[in-house]
């Protein structure tokens, strides 16, 4: 296997608490891979430390055999990690348009032209609109973000990492309080992701992480509790002890 | 396969944010006018031109990328002394040069102290930026072989414009001199506000944890127009200068500073206009109740500012709307698409 990021003796602690304790963890490349846990299982952080929001205690995160961990957030999204956030971070004031117009100039490296007028290359604008379609925003291109309705701001909110051209995409919960009419819409999009793009994905639905993921990391107290396929961790006696329990005696 | 309607829709409607109102003609053909319609009010249109250029600087960092400031006269002062002292040691001797001079002596200063701004909440930039104009004020103060100090700078001559139009005490050759510069500058901010970076100036400003996920460095664009508009503030203090042969400590002041604020709010931020509205309507507001009650008419100015403040800025914006709904209405290619993008509300923060 090519392996496409990975983490080494990662650990992240806060005065105290041991937020992450020595987690060594590999995602194959084109890898849909999920990462599961009880709340407070240290997910959250994990993803602050692949994406650079903060700097691990020790340990190391290794991206394409180059050792990332000091790398900026900025650095990281050029090199192609991005991540979605499980509450939506979008830009209220801006249009859907603009916001993935926004971020597919960034990635080209166009985002400090400030002599060219918004709109004016028609290369870029067709990709945008592509994303868009991509994403069913097309009919909703011209409103404000902040009074979309909430499953398409989900969208966007994926879009807008899509529009970022992700190696390894880092999806936080991308369905989380979507109302269950509206679900199947985001579920295809992630679906339909490009099989090329690595997703590690974080999930509270178990009925999400076992349609969609081959391989499943489950994390507790911040460490790596037991890794392995759908089908053998779903049989792990362990796994269903402290985890999976009651929820997954039902699906 | 993509509608090729949808994506021509789509590069028109990004380019409407930078496309030319009517209302737009009107306000720079009323303004230029008034050069040959309004001699006898040249005096004061030429502090509403460089007040506006002033306030347009404060628009680019509050209204666009969310950065208060209550220091904003450390650039205006900085300008206006450079500009001064370059024509009274005749450094430079030409008007034009001098305050391109001094604009980016300015813009150097912004730049150095971007860094400040960078972290920290509205509060702390607040307080940093009104302390580095008290720092500037009190060098100006301490340094007085140079500046002038209590007494301000005097004997400062200014040379003709270009070697041709001399400056007169009628403000004529002076409203034209500072309308000119406020336009090309205005035609420059326009141009960066509606650009890729534009954009992403609001994006900073809205979410900058989203920003920076997006591949955005944050820091870096606030450092970029925070320089720009310490440059812009520094030619609007040299074409105080300039128009009045003078410099003083009182361009450092904090009521410079905290009048921009209000001129700005006056007129709404992240629209470009605000600025050069307010500052319209401050200062012929300032003259007509300096004239009515020549000692106290700071009462009606802070009565002003209070009402502004209490009532808000959703109303403030509802304020600017009839313009806003009018210049729809005006504007026949809005009207054919759906609805409006983008109201420019973003007003005090």
């Amino acid at each position: 296997m090519t392996v496409a990021l990975e983490t080494i003796d990662l650990s992240k602690r806060f005065a105290g608490i041991v937020a992450t304790s020595n987690v060594s963890f590999r995602i194959a490349k084109g890898a849909r891979h999920a990462l599961i846990g009880p709340n407070g299982a240290g997910k959250t952080t994990l993803i602050n430390l692949l994406t650079g929001v903060q700097r691990p205690s020790s340990g190391r995160i290794m991206f394409d055999g180059e050792d990332i961990s000091g790398f900026s957030t900025q650095k990281r999204v050029g090199l192609g990690i991005v991540r979605t956030f499980q509450i939506n971070q979008l830009f209220g004031d801006l249009t859907p348009l603009e916001t993935i117009g926004l971020a597919v100039s960034e990635r080209r490296g166009q985002g400090l032209d400030w002599w060219r007028i918004v709109g004016s290359r028609h290369d870029l604008v067709t990709e945008v609109v592509e994303i868009l379609e991509r994403f069913h925003l097309s009919d909703v291109m011209n409103t404000r973000a902040g009074i979309l309705p909430y499953g398409k701001q989900r969208l966007l909110e994926i879009a807008l990492a899509i529009a970022c051209r992700p190696r390894v995409l880092l999806l936080d919960e991308p369905a989380a309080g979507v109302p269950e009419d509206e679900r199947h819409e985001i579920l295809s999009a992630v679906a339909s992701l490009p099989a090329e793009v690595t997703v590690l994905l974080i999930e509270h639905d178990m009925d999400i992480v076992f349609s969609f993921a081959d391989r499943i990391s489950v994390l507790v107290n911040g460490a790596l509790f037991v890794e392995g396929k759908p089908e053998e961790v779903a049989s792990d006696p362990r796994v269903r002890a402290v985890y999976l329990g009651e929820e997954f005696a039902d699906a | 396969m993509i509608a090729r309607s949808t994506i021509v829709a789509a590069t028109e409607r990004l380019a409407a944010r930078a496309r030319w109102h009517p209302l737009e003609f009107a306000f720079w053909i009323s303004a230029f006018s008034a050069i040959y319609l309004m001699p006898s009010q040249h005096l004061i249109l030429t502090e509403i031109a460089w007040l506006g250029l002033f306030a347009l600087s404060l628009d680019l960092i509050l209204g666009y990328a969310g950065i208060v400031s209550l220091g904003h006269a450390a650039f205006f002062g900085f300008g206006a002394y450079a500009a001064a002292l370059l024509a009274k040691y005749e450094i430079i001797n030409e008007p034009v040069l001098a305050m391109l001079a001094a604009g980016a002596g300015a813009l150097m200063l912004g730049f150095v102290t971007s860094f400040l701004v960078l972290r920290g909440s509205d509060l702390a930039r607040l307080m940093v930026t009104l302390g580095v104009a008290l720092v500037l004020r009190e060098l100006a103060n301490r340094y007085g072989w140079l500046t002038g100090g209590a007494d301000g700078l005097q004997g400062v001559t200014i040379r003709p414009l270009l070697g041709t139009f001399r400056f007169d005490m009628f403000g004529h050759t002076g409203y034209a001199y500072c309308l000119i510069v406020l336009f090309v500058l205005f035609l420059i901010a326009r141009r960066l506000v509606n650009s890729p970076f534009g954009l992403s100036l609001l994006s900073v400003k809205g979410n900058p944890l989203r920003a920076s996920a997006i591949g955005i460095s944050v820091d870096a664009r606030l450092v970029a127009i925070y320089t720009v508009a310490a440059g812009y503030a520094g030619i609007a203090g040299a074409l105080l200068a300039q128009t009045t042969a003078f410099a003083s400590l009182e361009v450092f002041s904090f009521d410079r500073s905290a009048d921009l604020l209000l001129v700005l709010i006056i007129g709404g931020a992240g629209y470009l206009y605000g600025g050069l509205i307010g500052a319209i309507i401050f200062k012929f507001m300032q003259d007509y109740l300096s004239a009515l009650t020549p000692q106290y008419w700071p009462f009606w100015i802070g009565l002003v500012l209070v009402t502004i403040v209490l009532v808000g800025r959703d109303r403030i914006s509802s304020w600017t709307a009839p313009v806003r709904s009018l210049s729809v209405l005006m504007d026949w290619r809005t009207l054919r698409s759906s609805q409006v993008t983008r109201p420019p509300e973003r007003t005090f923060q």
